[in-house]
């Protein structure tokens, strides 16, 4: 395993770890109990480098739960936390566009107030 | 349609059960992702934002309808109802499932589909003009050749890892309806002064972070070479291309770093050391694979049947349509259809399950079961009666392929973009649904003339932004969606790179900018019948330039 010091991540702001789930390719986040969760709300939240590179480092050794692990960035906005860019808001909410035939993400991934906010005491 | 014999099944069958096991060893964990990566991308599946992403090779862009059946249930099986046709006679499902891909890819086996060397470093999927085999101004059917090179490089260990992706297109008509300029190769057949049958080659093309035109290093080819000459360039890019650097692996850059007088030369020397070999065409071969393209038996018909007249005469509608998405055919009393897959508002190349289905019952009435797919995402149906056209039109119109903007400013090349891409910086689909929406009314549409645009949401070009007649390219700067804006690019026979017209413009402002564009041409054009590259070629940028950043 590579040491956290060989690596040069630079964190300016509170991030989370997410990646692809392996059998569906499903957006998942890595919780604080060292799982996965298709929920956004769950998602464990750090705000240093070294945090970030312990939580990624033991999401990139699940390489059965989860594909693809990174660390992307989270905007806390009044105490509730939102995806940090637009790539991570589609992610989360799926495509911007109708899809045809109003092909429905699953209740799970649905964006909701409930899911997308939650109180964050960092 | 090309007939498919017990090799070709076989051969798909033991990839199905390669994959299968592919697959469950990676569920368990005994292959790591690392190592199952290249093995699923070698069978076109793709991990995109939300979901795999499988890509399914249409060779030559040809479909039977049991095989637009079998996507139908695809996307209705595996995926989410839909999928999407792309600018390289593929299509994509985008929601599907690890798990249920050996299931889907065993499916799609059965009607002699597949996703092999839809992505990885091989020789991709052959494509060649949506018309072939149709068309009045084609010399010969190009799919002949098209399915000939496939089946040689098909697996073909030697170049199953070349330094970077190789696609070939091969085109046969005097209009390039095939992007030939493009590609990494590209073919043209034509006849020589003697009248004999042979292909100019083109390599070097490419768009992505570089983009090239291709370049002709053998302007007559003999047909007997064609595949000795094709194994000499792989085998010239496989030594010569660069490994070292994925921006510069492409073999555009090779033949125009290496010149292409210089490529050529390491070309002719490889070719003639194998010209006479094995690969050498045996005429008899080349008929054989004629013959498995089975043609229709078409009715003796005359060109424009009264009853066409009459219906066009009563319904102006249709008559538009007409005009728009129906084009002569080589047999007389016949045509080729095109089935728009831009309605306003929608995405660019998607189609239901359920329009899938339609379009595969139309076609086994209207078009002796065949419809083809077309690198600007619209499907072609090419064998109608023109008898029949109302009442093909009547259904069309019902499941909503009918929009008659075909080659007009609404008929627009988009890749799928940010909402779906792992790659991309920016969204495409919105903005095509915009820019459609602003151009809605026919009328000015129609009075605007041919006007292609082409949006990518990446560097990589995907929606060929290049060579659109207006090409927008997705940036994205400090977080933010940005727009950059070429004109005057074109993917035809005199295919030419579009030229930036200035700074990025913002996502909410890019229909703005492209009715700013469209209102200059309305105003600089010296007559209604020059279209706008025309105008691009005849004043430059610069009027469209000062139009566009005069309040910007």
């Amino acid at each position: 395993m590579t040491s956290p010091l060989d690596k040069k991540l630079k964190v300016k702001g509170p991030v989370l770890i997410t990646a692809n789930r392996l059998g569906d390719g499903a957006v998942i986040y890595r919780t604080n109990e060292g799982g996965w969760t298709t929920q956004f709300n769950r998602a464990a939240v750090v705000t240093t480098a070294p945090a970030a590179i312990e939580l990624l480092d033991a999401a990139v050794a699940d390489d059965v739960g989860a594909v693809g692990a990174y660390v992307a960035p989270v905007l806390l906005d009044g105490g509730k936390m939102r995806p940090g860019n637009l790539r991570e808001r589609i992610r989360l909410a799926g495509p911007t566009i109708d899809l045809p035939q109003a092909a429905a993400l699953p209740a799970e991934r649905a964006l909701s107030d409930g899911l997308m906010d939650r109180d964050v005491r960092l | 349609m090309y007939v498919y014999d017990d090799l070709d099944r076989t051969l798909l069958t033991e990839r199905v059960c390669e994959f299968r096991g592919q697959v469950a060893r990676r569920l368990s964990g005994e292959l790591t992702e690392e190592e199952f990566k290249p093995l699923r991308l070698m069978n076109g599946v793709y991990l995109q934002l939300h979901a795999y992403m499988l890509r399914i090779a249409i060779p030559y862009g040809t479909l039977s309808t049991a095989q637009l059946r079998m996507l139908a249930h695809i996307a209705r099986r595996y995926d989410r109802g839909y999928g999407h046709f792309t600018t390289r006679q593929n299509i994509q499902f985008h929601w599907i499932k690890l798990e249920e891909l050996p299931n889907a890819m065993a499916d799609l086996a059965s009607v002699g589909m597949h996703g092999m060397q839809t992505s990885g470093n091989n020789v991709r999927n052959i494509t060649t003009d949506q018309w072939a085999g149709v068309a009045p101004d084609e010399i010969e059917d190009p799919r002949v050749w098209a399915e000939l090179i496939r089946q040689h490089v098909t697996l073909h260990p030697e170049f199953s890892f070349m330094p970077r992706k190789f696609k070939i297109a091969v085109g046969s008509s005097s209009h390039d309806r095939a992007a030939l300029r493009i590609h990494d190769m590209a073919l043209r057949l034509h006849r020589d002064d003697a009248g004999e049958l042979g292909f100019e080659v083109m390599v070097g093309g490419g768009l992505g972070r570089t983009p090239y035109l291709a370049l002709t290093i053998k302007p007559f080819l003999n047909t007997r070479d064609v595949l000795s000459y094709v194994e000499a360039v792989l085998r010239t890019y496989n030594q010569f291309g660069r490994r070292d650097n994925i921006w510069k692996a492409r073999i555009k850059i090779l033949v125009h770093e290496l010149g292409p007088e210089a490529f050529a030369k390491e070309v002719e020397t490889e070719w003639q050391s194998i010209k006479d070999g094995a690969l050498a065409l045996d005429p008899a071969v080349v008929t054989e694979i004629g013959s498995r393209f089975r043609y229709p038996t078409y009715a003796r018909l005359d060109d424009s049947p009264p009853e066409l007249a009459q219906a066009r005469a009563a319904d102006r509608r249709f008559d538009t349509w007409v005009n728009n998405s129906v084009s002569n055919h080589k047999m007389p009393g016949y045509a080729i259809v095109t089935l728009s897959l831009k309605p306003e508002g929608g995405t660019p190349g998607d189609a239901t399950a359920e329009q899938m289905d339609a379009i595969a019952d139309l076609a086994d009435r209207y078009s002796f079961g065949e419809v083809r797919v077309g690198h600007e995402q619209n499907l072609a149906l090419p064998h109608v009666a023109q008898r029949d056209l109302p009442a093909l039109w009547q259904a069309l119109d019902a499941i909503g392929v009918a929009t008659p903007t075909v080659g007009l400013v609404s008929d627009i090349i988009a890749c799928p973009g940010l909402d779906y891409c792992s790659l991309a910086n920016a969204r495409s689909i919105p903005v095509a649904q915009e820019i459609t929406r602003r151009f809605h009314d026919l009328d000015l549409a129609r009075d605007l003339g041919r006007l292609h645009i082409n949006i990518s949401g990446c560097i990589n070009a995907c929606g060929h932004h290049h060579v659109g007649h207006i090409g927008i390219l997705g940036v994205e700067k400090n977080g933010e969606e940005f727009y950059q804006i070429t004109i005057g690019g074109r993917a035809d026979e005199e295919a030419r790179l579009g030229t930036l017209i200035g700074p990025a413009v913002p996502y909410a402002e890019v229909a703005d900018v492209v009715e700013d564009i469209v209102e200059a041409y309305l105003e600089l054009r010296v007559r209604p019948e020059e279209i706008f590259l025309e105008t691009v070629e005849r004043l430059g940028v610069e009027p469209f330039k000062e139009r566009v950043y005069a309040t910007r």
